[in-house]
């Protein structure tokens, strides 16, 4: 490793525009000419729309056009589309409903957008869309997923509230096995609702050129090329040679921006009707109706065991949120994100699990840091301390004895999945020495002496990253491939521009990606560019989610530079007169094996482009390549999650005292960088077991909708974090990367939980929902009280 | 926002006669709850009066016996003043409690108490210190002016111009912070002064109120463990996403115990 | 319309604004200061937090025509050119910003807290953070930052005195 290579913790390219006030987000960019958009959401949550009165609105000051869902029809353009095809039991496709970009008929959930008032300003757009009068009749509404099967629900679609039937296992054997069962143990639980709040609103800027036929979408996206596409070609019907999506500095994601928006294709429509640009930003309290939520499961649970605590069978059912719509990814979630997770680190030789999706009044939910592995994990690592404490087991030693041996790779899981590599073991023992483990009962006796109950909890898991290979997520309903694609351009000079179709909000690509090329090559960083985020410049990309970053965006980057250096070797061999086969790439300089030979990284680029003297006969001038990766398999980084918590039993709060990750994600390529990813996913892993939830009430009307009711995680609610990595390396990407940006996510939440139920087993308690707020511990503990009274 | 026509006046006078010349139109002090407010569209005043620049309404004096505050003075000023934490060291915990630094700069107490949000902090002290809320036409005993939610003794175009605590002998003001906004879920501020034992509790209900119940426990011994056994009823009491009406009962006594351990 | 003039980094501005802009829209879309940011509309998330006479406050919650005759500072006022504050260095040094949107606030909020406090602990830190929310790092590293960029901070008073 150089001190900019593989593995250096080098400090980032990017901080110094984020700094300096210099970051250029959506919105800050601005159009000449530009409008406004402000859109007019529902208020309730299930209604039909009868007439809409945009009269009085369209001569209010500064309004430019108003447009409702009727316009958008009567211009033949279509609904938002879905990416993913799941089937019934039955082999039946699911049920995929119409999306209209504005309502068309029904409005469906609160926030569902009716119209869209394009004005000079945007408190103009908003002081407009009040004096819209949209004749709305109510209808029940469908507030929970109990309520969505209910006989007699109100329908929120035409085919119903149930979007698939869906099951992964085999259900023969899992009965079987439970037969065989020495002891069952058992678990309802509930995978709470979640906002993701990425503390960027969205935004998007329409901008039609009519002198060029050219549109210009700008808009706060992880994945620019996939909003082409789907925009493009299911929505506008625009080409793509027509159709530009700028995604430029984007202030976090974590899903929550990886789908097509209505919003996007309404300003990218409208700016052609009216002739200018037009610019949307979202207010926060708008995003909490808008964006799509992530997690909202109900589940069953029940793990059959051998007399030595072996897991023989798993067994689960799950009922999944889809909200009132189906989001781009939605459906995919649930099940070959959370349900092919259900082996987790274990031996567990039979799983079985349905998975049913159903439609609610509520936002659509999707894919949320995680997605589908948090809810599998949380699940799993809740059920594996309830097999313990039914076997009369330790909640280590039962792990232990279930994992998967760190011989038995490559290892084929119940649930599809072929794990590479991993060493759980090891990351047990490392989390347990560093979080010591053995001697947490003397802290437990010593905050009991302080009036605190104390509690410890473990989770030991495992996730599918670095998604996917195309053929096998292609055989499961994706209607894309999810491959990556980079270009790199060597300049005359050598500086270097890598342009990649994997965004970065956050996680640092514009470093680490310049490092690997940095090792590669043997130049400094500072002669390489990352550009990223617009389909004028880059070829074409799948984007960033599901840690995919690195394993195959930085593959795809890793296969672009093979490429590099294989015709530079040709150029160099015809410089120094020898032959290719003969040339080593060694600290930046090509050399002639075994001489003193050599020429400079920028000799040779220099040649590609001045090729004066130059085989030319043979090799092309230039240099400059490009190289789509489609990975072989997921990634599996997996580990051990240790949580303390303190209780006060006075006010029920829980306060995270001490925070343990031991993570194997992989080859490490900016050690810095890494640690940070842990951090924020813990913080937002913690978050979901103590502080978020999304709540409706039985009208579907939000009670969560600001943060003055949706809990943040904020600096004083958390503790600083003991991590470290333990890796082993994939086995089939060059790097041996496995993925870093949802590990936090995922292990956290049991490890939280599982805290909070220790510290509270003495009073009787097994089982906590998410989150354990204050209120909710001490209700619990409350009845204990009372129970242990009467 | 809706638009509104916007006043900086320079003196009370100034102010009191624009608020009067307009029913419709609004006082701002540090505007820390009134902005937020404007921007979700939950007011439309047709005009907003700006009280930033009336000098002789912000300020701080300690002086026979009582501290008296200027309306127009921001809360971190209240909680850095040397003065406030000689006099009234719980006074100047709880307005450095309030919000976040930021918010602290620019929120007032005259603002603070002219809203009476039923879960802000300074309405707690007014009632338990038994704190005088002077206007520029009268003087309102802390008893008299929080009325109810959002709800005071102030009529129409009346401003304060500084509010008056008695020095007490004990106090202590004890938060349990809603999680998510971080106002008082329940608070509970204790004081032990001349006049006997007063406890505020702001936070669980709509409006400020005393809890008589722990008072009289509390005059008998002013200790933690006088509180044993008394009971605040969840009658009447908020109940939402963040806590039952009982949660909040159970609070109140916790609350109160420690404030009780912290005067 | 009024007219507001005030110190924007140093400079003097003027400018036409309703009564209802607020002072980050001044800042944003009249004087092209993008560096201040919105992320909520409730004054929770500090995202658009500023200097106003010296001392932090959230622009989203202040009129812009209320700021006249003040001295605001920005997060494009603390670099000198190429040469980065030392909070802002202690930023980048600690990995204290990953998507870099609440950054700014966050920055404005620790350099007021060094100003008083030279050696914050870190229950110090995070308190005073109260009114600034991150979604990314956790907080973990924006701890460590604001501890390093305080005490360089007073490390360059000290040598400028």
């Amino acid at each position: 490793m150089g001190a900019e290579g593989i593995g250096a913790a080098v400090r980032r390219k990017e901080d110094f525009r984020f700094l300096t006030g210099r970051g250029n987000y959506t919105d800050d960019i601005n159009r000449p000419g530009q409008t406004h958009a402000y859109f007019l959401r529902s208020q309730v949550a299930h209604a039909t729309i009868g007439k809409i009165d945009t009269s009085k609105a369209a001569k209010a000051p500064g309004v430019v056009a108003i447009f409702t869902g009727a316009d958008f029809a009567a211009d033949g353009k279509g609904g938002l589309p879905c990416g993913w095809l799941v089937k019934n039991k039955d082999g039946s496709p699911m049920q995929e409903p119409p999306h209209p970009v504005l309502a068309q008929g029904k409005v469906r959930h609160v926030g569902d957008p009716i119209a869209v008032v394009i004005a000079e300003t945007r408190e103009q757009a908003k002081d407009a869309a009040e004096l819209i009068d949209v004749q709305l009749t109510e209808l029940p509404v469908v507030g929970t997923m109990a309520d969505a099967v209910k006989p007699g629900a109100a329908k929120i679609h035409d085919g119903g509230n149930v979007c698939y039937d869906w099951h992964i296992g085999d259900k023969d054997a899992c009965e079987a096995a439970f037969k065989k069962a020495f002891k069952v143990a058992k678990l309802d639980l509930v995978n709470n609702r979640l906002i993701p709040n990425a503390m960027e609103p969205r935004a998007a800027i329409g901008d039609f050129d009519r002198a060029t036929g050219e549109y210009t979408l700008y808009t706060t996206s992880q994945n620019p090329h996939v909003i082409r596409l789907l925009m493009g070609a299911f929505v506008l019907q625009i080409p793509e040679s027509r159709l530009r999506v700028v995604a430029p500095d984007v202030g976090g994601g974590f899903g929550s921006k990886i789908f097509h928006y209505a919003e996007e294709a309404t300003v990218t429509w409208a700016s052609a009707k009216v002739g200018r640009p037009i610019k949307w930003t979202c207010d926060r309290a708008e995003s909490f109706m808008s964006d799509a939520h992530g997690r909202d499961h109900v589940s069953h649970a029940e793990m059959a065991m051998d007399k030595d605590g072996k897991f023989l069978a798993l067994r689960v059912k799950t009922d999944a949120n889809m909200g009132a719509y189906l989001s781009t990814f939605a459906p995919a979630v649930p099940t070959y994100l959370y349900a092919t997770l259900l082996a987790g680190v274990y031996t567990t030789p039979v799983v079985y699990a349905e998975v049913r999706a159903l439609f609610t009044n509520t936002v659509p939910v999707d894919a949320y840091r995680g997605a589908g592995r948090p809810e599998a994990t949380f699940l799993l690592e809740r059920l594996v301390d309830n097999c313990a404490a039914e076997m009369g087991m330790d909640r280590v030693e039962i792990r232990k004895r279930n994992f998967i041996p760190s011989d038995a790779f490559p290892y084929q899981t119940p649930v599809a999945l072929q794990y590479d590599s991993g060493d759980y073991q090891a990351t047990l023992a490392s989390a347990l020495k560093i979080s010591d483990w053995a001697g947490f009962e003397a802290r437990r006796a010593e905050a009991k002496k302080r009036g605190k109950l104390r509690g410890i909890g473990i989770s030991t898991y495992l996730e599918a990253c670095g998604i996917a290979p195309s053929a096998v997520v292609g055989s499961l309903g994706a209607r894309a491939g999810l491959y990556e694609c980079a270009n790199i351009r060597v300049h005359p000079t050598g500086s270097v521009t890598v342009f990649t179709g994997c965004h970065s909000h956050g996680q640092g690509h514009e470093t680490t990606y310049a490092q690997l090329v940095a090792d590669r090559l043997g130049i400094s960083i500072d002669q390489i560019e990352v550009s990223h985020g617009d389909t004028n410049k880059i070829p074409f990309g799948m984007g960033t989610y599901g840690s995919r970053s690195l394993a195959v965006g930085g593959t795809a980057i890793v296969k672009a530079l093979d490429k590099i250096v294989d015709k530079a070797k040709k150029i160099a061999a015809h410089l120094l007169e020898a032959s290719p086969a003969d040339i080593e790439l060694k600290d930046g300089k090509f050399v002639v094996a075994g001489t003193d030979k050599a020429k400079a990284f920028g000799e040779i680029s220099l040649a590609a482009y001045v090729p004066h003297n130059y085989p030319i006969d043979t090799v092309e001038p230039g240099l400059e390549e490009t190289a789509f990766y489609d990975p072989k398999n997921f990634t599996f980084p997996g580990g051990c999650h240790i949580c303390e918590v303190e209780i006060d039993p006075d006010t029920g709060v829980t306060k995270v005292v001490k925070f343990t990750a031991v993570d194997d994600v992989g080859r490490v390529v900016n050690p810095m960088i890494v640690e940070g990813q842990v951090h924020g996913g813990l913080a937002q892993g913690i978050g979901q077991a103590l502080l978020e939830t999304c709540v409706y009430d039985g009208n579907g009307q939000l009670r969560s909708g600001s943060y003055m009711d949706y809990t943040m995680p904020r600096a004083d609610d958390l503790p600083s974090f003991d991590v470290a990595t333990q890796s082993t390396l994939c086995t089939h990407n060059p790097l041996g990367v496995k993925g870093v940006g949802e590990v936090g996510a995922i292990g956290s939440p049991p490890a939280v939980i599982n805290a909070v139920v220790d510290a509270l087993r003495e009073t009787g308690v097994r089982h906590i929902d998410m989150p354990a707020t204050p209120a909710k511990i001490w209700a619990l503990l409350n009845s204990g009280r009372r129970a242990a009274a009467e | 926002m809706y638009d509104f026509a916007y006043h900086k006046p320079a003196s009370v006078a100034d102010a009191v006669k624009l608020l009067g010349a307009d029913g419709e139109a609004k006082p701002l002090a540090g505007g820390q709850t009134l902005i937020p407010t404007l921007k979700q569209r939950l007011a439309r005043p047709t005009a907003v009066v700006d009280l930033g620049a009336i000098k002789d309404l912000a300020g701080i004096s300690v002086a026979g016996g009582k501290v008296t505050i200027g309306a127009m003075t921001k809360h971190a000023d209240v909680a850095a003043s040397a003065d406030v934490k000689k006099a009234l060291p719980a006074l100047a915990a709880l307005a450095g409690g309030i919000g976040d630094p930021a918010v602290r700069h620019r929120g007032t107490i005259g603002g603070s108490i002219a809203n009476n949000d039923p879960a802000a902090d300074y309405p707690a002290a007014c009632l338990a210190l038994g704190a005088t809320i002077k206007t520029n036409k009268r003087e309102i005993a802390a008893d008299d002016f929080f009325r109810g939610m959002f709800e005071t003794a102030l009529d129409a175009g009346e401003l304060i111009v500084s509010v008056s605590f008695p020095v007490a002998e004990k106090a202590a003001y004890m938060k349990f912070d809603q999680p998510a906004s971080r106002y008082a879920l329940v608070g509970v501020f204790v004081a032990k002064t001349a006049g006997g034992v007063r406890v505020a509790v702001t936070g669980a209900a709509a409006s400020v109120f005393r809890w008589k119940e722990a008072e009289a426990a509390l005059s008998k011994s002013f200790a933690a463990a006088s509180l044993d056994g008394v009971k605040a009823s969840a009658s009447g009491l908020n109940s939402d996403i963040h806590g039952s009406a009982e949660y909040r009962a159970h609070l109140i006594g916790v609350m109160a115990k420690r404030a009780v351990a912290a005067a | 319309m009024p007219k507001v003039s005030l110190t924007v980094n140093g400079r003097t501005v003027s400018a036409e604004v309703e009564g209802r802009t607020l002072l980050v829209q001044l800042l944003r879309e009249k004087l092209g200061l993008t560096g201040t940011h919105v992320g909520c509309d409730t004054s929770q998330c500090g995202a658009c937090v500023v200097h106003i006479d010296g001392k932090s406050v959230k622009s989203c919650t202040v009129l812009a025509v209320a700021t006249d005759g003040a001295n605001v500072t920005t997060i494009e006022g603390l670099a000198n050119g190429n040469e980065l504050h030392p909070m802002q260095a202690a930023f980048k040094e600690h990995h204290g910003l990953q998507c870099g949107f609440c950054t700014p606030g966050m920055v404005m909020s620790a350099v007021d807290l060094a100003k008083r406090n030279s050696n914050p602990s870190e229950h110090e830190v995070r308190e005073w953070l109260e009114g600034n929310i991150c979604r990314c790092t956790g907080y973990h590293n924006i701890v460590k930052a604001v501890q390093a960029g305080a005490k360089a901070m007073a490390g360059a008073k000290a040598a400028a005195d």
